[in-house]
């Protein structure tokens, strides 16, 4: 599981100290999939770097299976939303799905094995021996995506991996993202700042403030597990879910105007 | 595939013209330089004709010690490239990843660097005579700051999010090494072994020309000492041939251990 207790970021540069991150505290159990949405330049991706363990917390600690995050955690893979600087462009497709098991010093068979089962797992059986430059965006990803899997992390970050696709590839993904979610049973953290996206994908959606960032709001998403991009979407709990997280999106986008926030 | 093939078409007829241009240039050259003496534009004692370098040339594959400076020259060649290389690129990878020992070895390398190594020739003289030893210095000395400047820079060019893939999935500092900043350091590492052969090659020459250590420099020499003015040129010739070899050598590699750079990819095609 992964926890975030106090977490306090401050960028210190060029005599500007900005807070990207003011107090943050939440934690997700054991095969949550958790949804976090917010504001721009929130802090969503200061977040994330600072639990991959890829960028130092200037205070507070962020937990990953009851160990706090000092360096990259093991356990834990991310996908980034840049899938083509993400990738290798030297490698294949499988050798950039192997690379992290090979780099642990995992036998030839097994990381083979495991990488034939992600590229599956992902819809892309037939794609290993391509270099990733070779595929569209939305496939480009898929290899990202697989690569995490094949990597067996108990926990998954996903830092906004569809913003740059297009609509339907992104509803493809979407998809895609639960099914793996259910396949492998991870702890699975998606970071979004597209809130239909957020409600679709996640049992719980936390929703952050403008910067410095705290907890806005953390919402149960009671929607039925199944979910489909037609009914799901269709569904009158999806849209009134939906427009709480709007709601509240649009009320600490400006806080200090609007008074104290609730 | 249609217009992929057609793109390839296209591609090596235009690389075609390129020779065919490139071919022709060659031979206006060679044409120019056998009338301008004939016509005496040129006096005709220093500058002979085409042709007759050409002859000499011809006299000299028939004679065993111009293989054997040859084989000198291609070796010294070599060899000091190689040091050159290797050091370059280990000292590069150091320095490229550890930003304090770079930022303290820079002012130092910039005042190195911009010395000719030609200027070096009476130090390795005193030093080790007229041997291959001495000119190994100049080359290697020359050819050492191409190599370390491309690989420095190629290393900085590591893409941010690929160091924090690499980083994310736990991969220690070899295979980062390994896998990322020498796949990305080495289109940098292919210009400057292109850079760095055909500057060994200019020192190479010089050294045997000046200090005297054997190849075809000295050859170069010798004809000039004993008035062999055509024997000179077509030595010249010898030496221009390599530069080329070295050249298209580099390419060959180029595109074979580059195949995935954007600046080699032969085809661009989207699966699905």
């Amino acid at each position: 599981m992964l926890e975030v207790k106090n977490l306090h970021k401050v960028y210190d540069g060029h005599g500007r100290r900005v807070t990207a991150v003011g107090d943050l505290t939440f934690s997700v159990p054991e095969g949550q999939f958790a949804c976090v949405v917010g504001p721009s330049g929130c802090g969503k991706t200061t977040l994330l770097r600072v639990m991959a363990g890829l960028l130092p917390a200037t205070s507070g600690e962020v937990r990953v299976q009851d160990t706090p995050v000092t360096a990259p955690p093991p356990g834990l893979a991310v996908v980034f939303q840049e899938y083509g600087r993400s990738l290798f462009p030297w490698l294949r497709v499988r050798e950039n799905v192997e690379l992290p098991l090979k780099a642990q010093g995992m036998a030839r068979a097994e990381r083979r094995e495991l990488a034939t089962e992600a590229l599956a797992a992902v819809g892309l059986a037939d794609a290993h021996s391509a270099y990733p430059w070779q595929l569209s965006g939305g496939m480009q990803q898929r290899v990202a995506i697989a690569r995490a899997i094949a990597y067996q992390p108990r926990v998954l970050l996903m830092d906004e991996p569809f913003a740059a696709v297009d609509a339907q590839t992104r509803a493809d993904l979407e998809d895609l993202v639960r099914s793996v979610w259910k396949q492998f049973g991870v702890t699975l953290l998606f970071v979004t700042h597209d809130i239909d996206e957020a409600v679709y994908l996640g049992q719980r959606v936390i929703v952050l403030s403008a910067s410095p960032t705290t907890v806005a709001q953390d919402l149960t998403i009671d929607l039925p597990a199944e979910r489909d991009q037609l009914t799901t979407r269709a569904d009158p709990r999806f849209t009134e879910l939906r427009g709480q997280v709007y709601a509240r999106i649009q009320k600490v986008k400006a806080p200090a105007s609007e008074g104290a926030p609730a | 595939m249609v217009a992929v093939a057609a793109r390839t078409s296209r591609v090596t007829g235009r690389r075609f013209r390129s020779v065919t241009l490139g071919v022709l240039g060659l031979f206006g050259f060679a044409v120019a330089l056998e009338v301008a003496p004939r016509i005496g534009v040129v006096p005709i004692d220093f500058a002979p004709p085409t042709s007759q370098i050409l002859v000499a040339l011809g006299e000299q594959f028939g004679e065993s010690s111009f293989w054997t400076a040859l084989l000198q020259t291609l070796r010294t060649w070599a060899i000091g490239l190689a040091i050159a290389m290797v050091a370059g690129i280990v000292i590069g990878v150091l320095l490229g990843s550890l930003p304090i020992v770079r930022a303290a070895t820079a002012t130092t390398i910039e005042f190195l660097r911009p010395i000719p190594s030609v200027a070096l020739i009476p130090l390795v003289i005193v030093l080790y005579g007229p041997t291959v030893k001495s000119t190994l210095v100049l080359v290697v000395y020359a050819a050492f700051w191409q190599m370390l400047i491309q690989v420095v820079h190629g290393v900085a060019d590591v893409d941010p999010v690929a160091r924090d893939t690499a980083l994310a999935f736990r991969l220690s500092p070899w295979a980062r090494v390994r896998y990322v900043v020498w796949p990305t350091a080495l289109p940098y590492v292919i210009t400057g072994f292109r850079l760095a052969a055909s500057v060994a090659l200019i020192l190479t020459i010089t050294g045997e020309l000046v200090i005297g250590s054997p190849g075809i420099g000295k050859e170069i020499d010798n004809a000039q000492q004993s008035n062999a003015v055509r024997t000179v040129y077509a030595l010249i010739v010898v030496t221009g041939i390599l530069g080329v070899l070295a050249n298209l050598l580099t390419r060959l590699v180029e595109r074979k251990v580059l195949s995935w750079h954007p600046s080699t990819r032969a085809e661009e095609v989207t699966v699905a």
